[in-house]
């Protein structure tokens, strides 16, 4: 039984609090079961925060069904990069395992003003820096549909959690791709709003010109409705954009009555649809598109022409912001302190020897070696130039169509160890997400079905122009009702 | 561009890390590729195009310059590795 509640989508078990058919407390119950009976296999939890879950919805059920809260009595995860008022935030790293903030970021009061139920923290790469959760200091997680495989990353605790319903939604963060790959790599939805479109206050800090909270859910109606919970102003995040929210969840179901993409250009990049794109997933990949040409969508060929320096010019910028950003972590105010130290300078240089994992030290080193003197020109001024014509080539794209497709990543997900000893293999891995990161759009990866030699589920990647979310979900949910790709793990 | 592990050392300790000789010579191999693989940079032609730095398109909102109490002393205090209930406690620095 609770597992068949626990296979719902958000938004349906949402309409059944809402009705008062089940209660709050049933479905953190229900997702409690499920945490453990998969957990054992999956780790994708790091901090389960199952009595104040229970107490919570305690409290909702007592109060009784509030229908303007469009979240009431869900139980969400939330990635453990973002700040929860007395959860722990440790972002996968030792550096933080003590740290408990004493204040919500805005998303997470977002949520839990819109009725949300925070179960626990989500497993994830150390401080986001990774593309299979295997760099999280304290467990690896594993993929619900193959749990020798990776689960992508960093959000990968997040996507695993979502794809075997150990909760509706959860929250990702993505930097370079840390929603969209892991969505896709777990069969599920996951959206990076436009640059700006959520806060980032309570977010620990990685690329901050890079980073954006979103969603990760099991349909597209999920996804608007989190979205709309979580967007908007923010005073205490001076890039968060002044600009009125939709609704999101409304406006998708008010396109749903029409259903169709008659009037859609899909603009198919050159760069993202031949070489080095597995066979299986571009056979995926293409269906769908067929599949929303069918509903009436015109397809056109566009370019990206600087996709070949996307990756550079990402890994400069974002290891430039990240040891700036991680220059934070002294062991003064917070986290890990190396007892040994006798001054103060080894205070700092011992801590984050032994605090800092081995990715996020390679990062904060390049990273100021980037931008020492004597190199800054020649990497980061260098690479935020190409970031322009990055940026340029999408606008230049969407002047001869609406949504860009193409797919989230060159292959289904890989063998847990498979890539771990190549840092660069792993960086190139990236290739079709960071560039929307460097561009500050908005893109989406859903699920268009399984490989047909891995049998590991394949996701598709929509861009949209700045703030145009809503015409992202209208597109995805439209291909995703005409492809019906298969949803239950079969790992778990 | 190929990277000695004694400038790994410089680099490492600009950065406030104190790394055994292991760990200085592998990063040193790795950062010799992913920065060899940096530079195809230089391909590109920038010429005249000004550097992107974020991708804020607003003009940042202002708010009046007023001080708030957002926390309280405890609260700050309370994740901190040492503190004497009033201040952060550090290595005696003088």
């Amino acid at each position: 039984m609770s597992h068949d509640l626990c296979s719902l989508s958000l938004t349906a078990v949402r309409d059944l609090l809402r009705s008062g058919e089940i209660t709050a407390t049933a479905a953190v119950t229900a997702c409690l079961a499920r945490i453990e009976a998969t957990e054992p296999k999956l780790h994708a939890v790091l901090h389960l925060a199952g009595e104040a879950a229970l107490a919570e919805a305690a409290r909702l059920d007592a109060a009784g069904p509030d229908p303007d809260k469009r979240l009431w009595g869900v139980p969400v995860l939330v990635k453990d990069a973002i700040c929860t008022k007395g959860l722990p935030t440790t972002c996968g790293s030792k550096i933080l395992e003590n740290f408990v903030p004493f204040y919500d970021a805005t998303a997470v009061a977002g949520l839990k003003a819109a009725g949300a139920v925070i179960l626990g923290k989500a497993n994830m790469d150390e401080f986001a820096m990774g593309s299979s959760t295997e760099n999280s200091a304290y467990q690896t997680t594993a993929n619900p549909w193959d749990a020798t495989k990776v689960p992508g990353g960093s959000s990968g605790g997040s996507a695993a959690a979502v794809s075997s319903g150990q909760c509706f939604g959860a929250l990702g963060t993505d930097t370079g791709g840390s929603i969209r790959q892991p969505a896709s790599f777990c069969g599920i939805v996951g959206i990076k709003p436009t640059y700006g479109r959520v806060s980032r206050y309570g977010l620990v800090a990685y690329g901050s010109s890079l980073d954006q909270i979103g969603p990760m859910t099991r349909s597209v109606e999920d996804c608007a409705a989190m979205l709309t919970a979580i967007a908007g102003h923010d005073a205490k995040d001076s890039t968060s954009a002044p600009r009125d929210v939709p609704d999101y969840e409304a406006d998708l179901a008010a396109w749903a009555k029409q259903g169709d993409l008659k009037g859609v250009r899909l603009g198919l990049p050159d760069e993202y649809w031949g070489q080095g794109v597995d066979a299986e997933v571009l056979d995926c990949c293409r269906a769908a598109v067929d599949a929303a040409r069918g509903l009436g969508a015109e397809v056109v060929r566009v370019s990206l022409p600087h996709t070949p320096y996307a990756v550079a010019t990402y890994y400069i910028v974002a290891m430039a912001e990240a040891s700036s950003n991680l220059a934070r972590f002294d062991g003064v105010r917070y986290g890990f302190r190396d007892a040994a130290a006798t001054d103060l300078a080894g205070l700092y240089e011992l801590s984050r020897a032994k605090g800092f994992g081995p990715e996020v030290q390679r990062r904060i080193v390049i990273g100021t070696y980037v931008l020492s003197a004597g190199y800054y020109d020649a990497y980061y001024r260098k690479a935020a130039q190409v970031r322009r014509l990055i940026r340029q080539d999408f606008l230049d794209a969407f002047a001869s169509c609406d949504v860009i497709v193409g797919p989230t990543s060159p292959f289904t997900a890989f063998g847990i160890a498979e890539k771990t000893e190549d840092p660069l293999q792993m960086y190139l891995s990236d290739i079709f997400t960071i560039s929307l990161n460097l561009a500050g759009l908005p893109g989406m990866s859903i699920p268009v079905g399984l490989g047909a030699q891995s049998g590991m589920p394949v996701g598709l990647q929509l861009f949209g122009p700045a703030f145009d979310e809503t015409r992202l979900l209208c597109t995805a949910k439209a291909v995703m009702d005409a492809v019906r790709p298969p949803m239950a793990p079969a790992g778990v | 561009m190929d990277v000695s592990p004694e400038l790994a050392a410089k680099i490492a300790t600009l950065a406030r890390l104190r790394l055994d000789a292991d760990k200085l010579e592998r990063f040193a191999g790795q950062m010799g590729d992913i920065l060899k693989y940096m530079e195809t940079l230089a391909a590109v032609d920038t010429t005249g195009v000004e550097p992107l730095y974020g991708p804020v398109a607003h003009v940042s909102p202002t708010r009046p310059d007023e001080a708030v109490r957002t926390c309280s002393r405890d609260e700050v205090l309370h994740n901190a590795p040492e503190t004497d209930g009033r201040f952060f406690i550090v290595p005696k620095i003088v």
